[in-house]
């Protein structure tokens, strides 16, 4: 079958008679048909029969079930239970679920028990083209091209081919405007862009949620805040700018901080870091460097905290070094500083981009 | 070419062309065919046979989700707002009223408290989903295991593959809709991928959310994607696929009666349209049940989405799993060149290696005809045993994927075992790679002895479990010959041929161009073919039959056992029942 | 409206537990204890005197207790005792732990543990009530920590209908932002490193929880007073009842875990069920060697 060297001795969809086989064996042929009890048992017909009615009549109820389900059970504010679960979606779900079922099985059991049984057979035809339209095709081909004379003329073919091929930079070029880069929305007093964050020397760390400042002494060892800027959460005392919408969730997205405190000599200060801690007080950003979920699994035993996303886990004590998982650098730590009030306060943005990598990131440390 | 100009008004006077009264379902049919003329086409398939297996069903579950989930798809969208616009919620939901969220997640909240069945038809729309991808899987395996992506079937294979990405595309695009906590941490895990990009990566992030991540654009986009355009090329690709399988007829099960050149099974009017149409309805009726009991996707209890909140088990649809397992256990490289971030942490599990192994699924095909050379058309299915290497093959893309899978639960698979994420990923870097070894060794054996085992069954029957003792006190077990129904079944499969390439040179000792490529190719076939146990050939069989007749008289003379004998070359048939088709 | 009644009904019969009247009482034994060493001592009766002596048992009995259960790793002092490995002691110091400690771990039958180095499971409670508070006082006697909270510190009552309905709603936002990170949204648990693991919370009594969030369980940070107000883990507790008592909206939960469950649900019944339904479809039904009476009977 396999000519040595040329794989296109037999041409494609010839010479049927290599596909026969030769069979140890000779094919038995179709074995004779057998009749189902439905066929010779007039009762048996009549029963199957009713069996398939049968289906489609418990379909019906279920169907008028589904209604009624509708109708009376309440949903909403004052919605009816039933062993613990919402009564109108299990209801209504069994009801339509029944209603459907019922329908397919009765119809199949008419297929099995009383539709024609007979096996039929069915001759295939190879998948190609005759020989002769084959031929036809390929001379019509080649006589549109000789037509059109696109072999004789290369001018006009390649500059077809240019025009067409360059088609392609509009198409491209309009969807430019899906969005600014980055370059075009950074901004270090808006804190867009991101190399920034919200974050400003002075700008007091907020609990989040709650939106309110925290002291250095109300942390205890062990403890763990979740944390944002004060500038997400603007009152009239901070003076902060009214916040809402896409800036609000940009900026969320960039400046949720962890603080943990732990004994003052388990921290080992980076270097530059020396005076970034107060009293045991450490601060980092929360989104992963990996691909940028907020984490906040932490071991105050391990001073390990672990992201829920793909497991990267990286010890605050060490200034988040990754010691585990996908994640490559550090978390960023934010400087703090306390105010006159014993809030604790930022002493700058941080010194680095937050969240995933990205190509130009370095360059804009 | 004639025309029928019968039923051609040959005049503009107002008698009838067609004189005879047609019966009531004639009537129709002939009304619509005079315009559409439908009878031409339609009697070529109204009857079109389909073999009965219910393995051949599996594409039928893939197809009839998909009609599920555009009916409720349908039915989500009355409601769903796709938009990221602020609310605050004032739904039924008490824990969070009040709260902001987008207008998605209000929107889906309502669908889920306050619009009756809207819970039932988005958890509907949730397992039909889930049961798309997983239908469409099970049905690739089926294809590739018995063969039915040889010649002709290609380029549905290459079809089905498409589909598949689409499908599973179609799936995030879905579930990152209702903008709750779960989708979100997902999108934005999807935003640190795009940013892992070389060059462009921060510009199609920014492109992406139109702007900042998460800005305001990004949900709206998703949808358009998820409603129109994804949704219109799945059914362009469907449609295509089931053109190419009318044309291409079914494959069938080797047997008796079933040859290449004939399909055998049941007409499509009335038997298939009836169990087709019936598998629809169950397909919805256990869609339905399982949307009104089991909870999925419960949004109301992640909450909206706030990029400074997480929630354990943050794991993204099953189909999506893999990739997040392969992701997981990857380990932290990143390099700086010149300045610039190369994420090989996030590039290779995500960009890299998914890319690479639907191109390798797509390409399994071309690669099989390429070593084997066979340029035939193939319609009967192959059992998997008889293909070991290329079962092999599968079985080992199968572990490599339960195993990223698996990865992708390592913290589900950490509580609930007792056992340690930092263990389970050291043990995943190395089975990644020994695991998918290891079963391709395992299941070629393992095929080979089957075979083996279909050879013995052929040569020396099927052990009855009747132990007799000899004149000497031997013991011995009597076998006793198969049907001649599960024997022509048996043997009705092609011997493998090892392609060489002694014959390269040609008459004056050139070598071939390419002939490097053949070594190599002429080195896979006997690799894939080497090992495998071929049937016995029609002497084989003769001689052994002859030899167990031997036998058996020998001891029928000796002890005048009674029953099952053997008579030369009519063979009597034993009740073992045929092989499972 | 009225499902919000429900709720805050449940909530108060929920944290009704049997221990709640040993709480209180133990509390009031704490606080009159304390004030007693504020107040002058001519200011308190011949009561008092009772008070204290019972106090000073407590604490007596308490140190018994210690000596023989808990201070073969915890010290004959409580002072703890030396590392076992980098990081880890056999037993931490449990001079300022305070009463709340004591209670949650020896309450919850975490304490006392087989294995120093492995996470303490919730168990079997080895010992009594009066045993208990006996040894809570011993430890809170040591240094000041936390108290055991009375019931007022994490009950929603006394508070209007529409307070409740905030302080639940504030109470989630709270529990999504410092706890579904390691407990899930569901309060199911989650994995921690190196074979860790953050507890279910489903079912456990809001003293307990309150205590744990106060004093930081084995690897838990803790979200003390000045971390987490009162009020803010009062909140917490209401939104953890809410979600335990509220119906499933949507069916079975199937474990609260999240897509992982439901993939294998969608696998397991969705395509197992699906492949069922598929053999019996294409199954042969039953043969009979009869032929019908008609040769073109069954035809057609």
């Amino acid at each position: 079958m396999i000519e040595p060297g040329n794989d296109d001795a037999i041409a494609p969809g010839h010479d049927r008679s290599l596909a026969v086989r030769e069979e140890p064996i000779a094919n038995p042929g179709l074995p004779a048909h057998q009749w189902r009890p439905t066929d010779v048992d007039e009762r048996l017909e009549k029963r199957a029969e009713r069996q398939v009615a049968a289906m489609f009549v418990l379909s019906m109820i279920c169907g008028v079930l589904f209604v009624v389900a509708y109708f009376t059970l309440e949903i909403g504010d004052n919605f009816d239970t039933f062993i613990g679960l919402g009564a109108s979606t299990v209801a209504l779900g069994l009801t339509l679920g029944g209603a459907l079922l019922f329908i397919g099985i009765g119809i199949i059991q008419w297929a099995r028990k009383l539709m024609g049984d007979q096996e039929i057979v069915e001759m295939r035809h190879p998948a190609a083209s005759s020989a002769e339209d084959r031929e036809a095709t390929l001379a019509a081909l080649s006589l549109g091209a000789e037509e059109s004379g696109i072999g004789r003329r290369p001018l006009v073919r390649n500059t077809l081919l240019g025009s067409l091929g360059l088609l392609g930079l509009p198409a491209v070029v309009l969807l430019r405007d899906l969005g600014p880069s980055n370059a075009e929305v950074a901004n270090e007093e808006e804190g867009t862009g991101l190399q920034h964050t919200i974050w400003k020397p002075g700008m007091r760390l907020v609990r989040d949620v709650l939106g309110t400042p925290i002291k250095a002494s109300e942390i205890e060892i062990g403890d763990l805040v979740n944390a944002a800027p004060e500038a997400l959460f603007p009152t009239e005392e901070n003076g902060y700018e009214e916040i809402e919408g896409v800036p609000l969730q940009v900026q969320k997205a960039k400046g949720a901080i962890i603080i943990v405190k732990m004994e003052p000599d388990e921290i080992k200060p980076g270097k530059g870091r020396e005076d970034w801690t107060i009293d045991g007080v450490i601060c980092y950003s929360k989104i992963c460097t990996h691909v940028g979920c907020p984490i906040s699994l932490y071991e105050r035993t391990t001073h390990h905290v672990l992201c829920p996303c793909h497991q990267s886990t990286f010890d605050l004590a060490d200034s988040a070094k990754v010691v585990f998982g996908p994640a490559h650098r550090p978390l960023p730590q934010l400087p703090l500083a306390v105010d006159s009030e014993g809030y604790l306060i930022a002493q700058s943005d941080f010194t680095e981009p937050v969240g995933a990598s990205y190509w130009e990131r370095e360059k804009q440390k | 070419m004639s025309l029928d100009t019968s039923k051609v008004a040959s005049t503009n006077g107002s008698t009838p062309a067609t004189a005879s009264k047609p019966s009531k379902i004639g009537g129709v049919a002939g009304w619509a065919d005079d315009r559409l003329g439908l009878a031409t086409a339609m009697r070529k398939n109204l009857r079109k046979v389909f073999p009965d297996h219910w393995s051949f069903m599996l594409g039928e579950i893939a197809l009839w989700s998909f009609v599920v989930l555009l009916l409720s798809g349908v039915f989500l969208t009355l409601w769903f707002n796709p938009s990221m616009g602020e609310v605050h919620y004032e739904g039924s939901y008490d824990p969070l009223r009040g709260i902001e969220m987008s207008e998605a997640m209000a929107s889906t909240l309502n669908i889920s408290f306050d619009v009756r069945g809207g819970l039932l038809m988005r958890q509907m729309h949730h397992w039909a989903a889930m049961i798309f991808v997983a239908s469409m899987m099970v049905h690739l395996l089926r294809v590739y295991f018995t063969g039915a992506h040889r010649k002709p079937r290609e380029l549905n294979w290459v079809i089905g593959c498409l589909l598949l990405l689409l499908g599973t595309l179609e799936g995030f695009t879905g579930y990152s809709l209702p903008d709750d906590l779960l989708s979100g941490t997902g999108v934005r895990a999807a935003d640190g991928f795009l940013k892992a990009t070389p060059v462009v990566g921060s510009y199609m992030s920014f492109f992406l959310f139109g702007g900042e991540f998460p800005g305001d654009q990004i949900i709206p986009r998703l949808y358009i994607v998820h409603v129109l355009l994804i949704p219109g090329l799945l059914l362009g690709l469907i449609a295509a696929h089931m053109l190419l399988l009318v044309y291409h007829k079914h494959t069938q099960w080797p047997g008796p009666g079933r040859t290449e050149q004939n399909v055998v099974g049941f007409p499509m009017l009335p038997v298939y349209a009836a169990k087709a149409g019936g598998y629809f309805f169950i397909v919805f009726g256990v869609t339905a049940i399982m949307g009104g009991l089991l909870s999925i996707n419960p949004v109301w209890k992640f909450g909206p989405y706030d990029p400074t909140k997480v929630t354990a088990g943050s794991q993204p649809d099953w189909y999506m799993g893999w990739p997040d397992g392969l992701l997981r256990i990857m380990p932290g490289w990143e390099s700086v060149i010149f300045g610039y971030t190369i994420s090989w942490n996030v590039m290779i599990p995500i960009l890299i290696v998914p890319p690479l192994m639907l191109v390798v699924l797509m390409l399994l095909p071309f690669i099989e005809a390429w070593i084997t050379g066979d340029k035939r058309d193939h319609h009967l299915l192959q059992r998997p045993r008889n293909a070991p290497t290329r079962t092999a093959v599968m079985v080992s893309l199968m572990t490599f994927y339960g195993l990223a899978w698996a990865a992708g639960g390592n913290d589900l698979l950490a509580i609930t075992f007792d056992l340690s994420i930092n263990q389970i990923t050291y043990f995943m870097r190395v089975m990644i790679f020994v695991g998918p070894a290891i079963a391709f060794f395992i299941t070629r054996r393992w095929c080979i002895s089957l075979q083996r085992h279909d050879n013995e069954k052929l040569l020396h029957g099927y052990e009855t479990g009747v132990i007799m003792r000899s004149a000497e006190g031997g013991y011995t077990e009597r076998h006793l010959p198969i049907s001649e129904t599960s024997a022509y079944t048996l043997t009705a499969r092609d011997r493998d041929e090892i392609y060489s390439v002694d014959g390269d040179t040609d008459a004056n000792g050139v070598v071939a161009p390419g002939s490097r490529v053949q070594a190599l190719r002429a080195k896979l076939s006997k690799a894939s073919f080497g090992h495998n146990v071929q049937k016995p050939t029609a002497e084989e069989l003769a001689e052994a039959h002859a030899h167990a007749q031997h036998d058996h008289e020998l001891e029928a003379g000796d002890d005048h056992s009674t029953g099952h004998e053997l008579h030369g070359s009519t063979v009597q048939s034993v009740d073992e029942p045929p092989r499972a088709r | 409206m009225r499902l919000l009644n429900r709720s805050a009904g449940r909530i108060s019969r929920h944290r009704r537990g049997p221990v709640a009247g040993l709480v209180v009482l133990l509390f009031g034994l704490l606080l009159t204890g304390g004030l007693y060493t504020v107040l002058d001592t001519a200011f308190v009766p011949a009561q008092a005197d009772e008070q204290t002596m019972s106090d000073e048992e407590l604490v007596a009995e308490g140190r018994e207790l210690f000596l023989v259960g808990c201070s073969s790793c915890h010290g004959q002092n409580a002072e703890g005792l030396a590392t076992v490995r980098e990081g880890q002691v056999k037993g931490p110091s449990l001079v300022g732990v305070g009463a709340a400690a004591v209670d949650f771990q020896v309450g919850t039958g975490r304490m006392p543990m087989a294995r120093p180095e492995q996470q303490a499971p919730r168990k079997g409670v080895v010992y009594n009530e009066e045993e208990i508070a006996a040894m809570a006082a011993y430890v809170a006697s040591l240094a000041p920590g936390p108290a055991i909270p009375s019931e007022e510190d994490y009950s929603l009552e006394g508070l209007s209908e529409e307070e409740r309905e905030e302080a639940i709603v504030r109470g989630g936002q709270i529990f999504l932002t410092n706890c579904t990170a390691c407990h899930n949204f569901n309060g199911s648990g989650g994995a921690m490193p190196r074979g860790g693991y953050a507890p279910n919370l489903k079912g456990v009594e809001d003293r307990y929880i309150y205590e744990a969030l106060l004093t930081g369980p084995q690897a838990m940070p803790n979200f003390s007073n000045g971390n987490l107000s009162p009020e803010a883990k009062r909140d917490v507790i209401a939104y953890l009842n809410t979600i335990e008592d509220q119906p499933e909206y949507g069916g079975f939960g199937m474990g609260g875990l999240g897509p992982v469950s439901e993939g294998l649900f969608a696998w397991l019944l969705g395509i197992g069920g699906l492949v069922g339904f598929a053999v019996w479809i294409a199954a042969h039904t039953t043969r009979t060697t009869r032929t019908p009476h008609l040769e073109e009977g069954a035809e057609a």
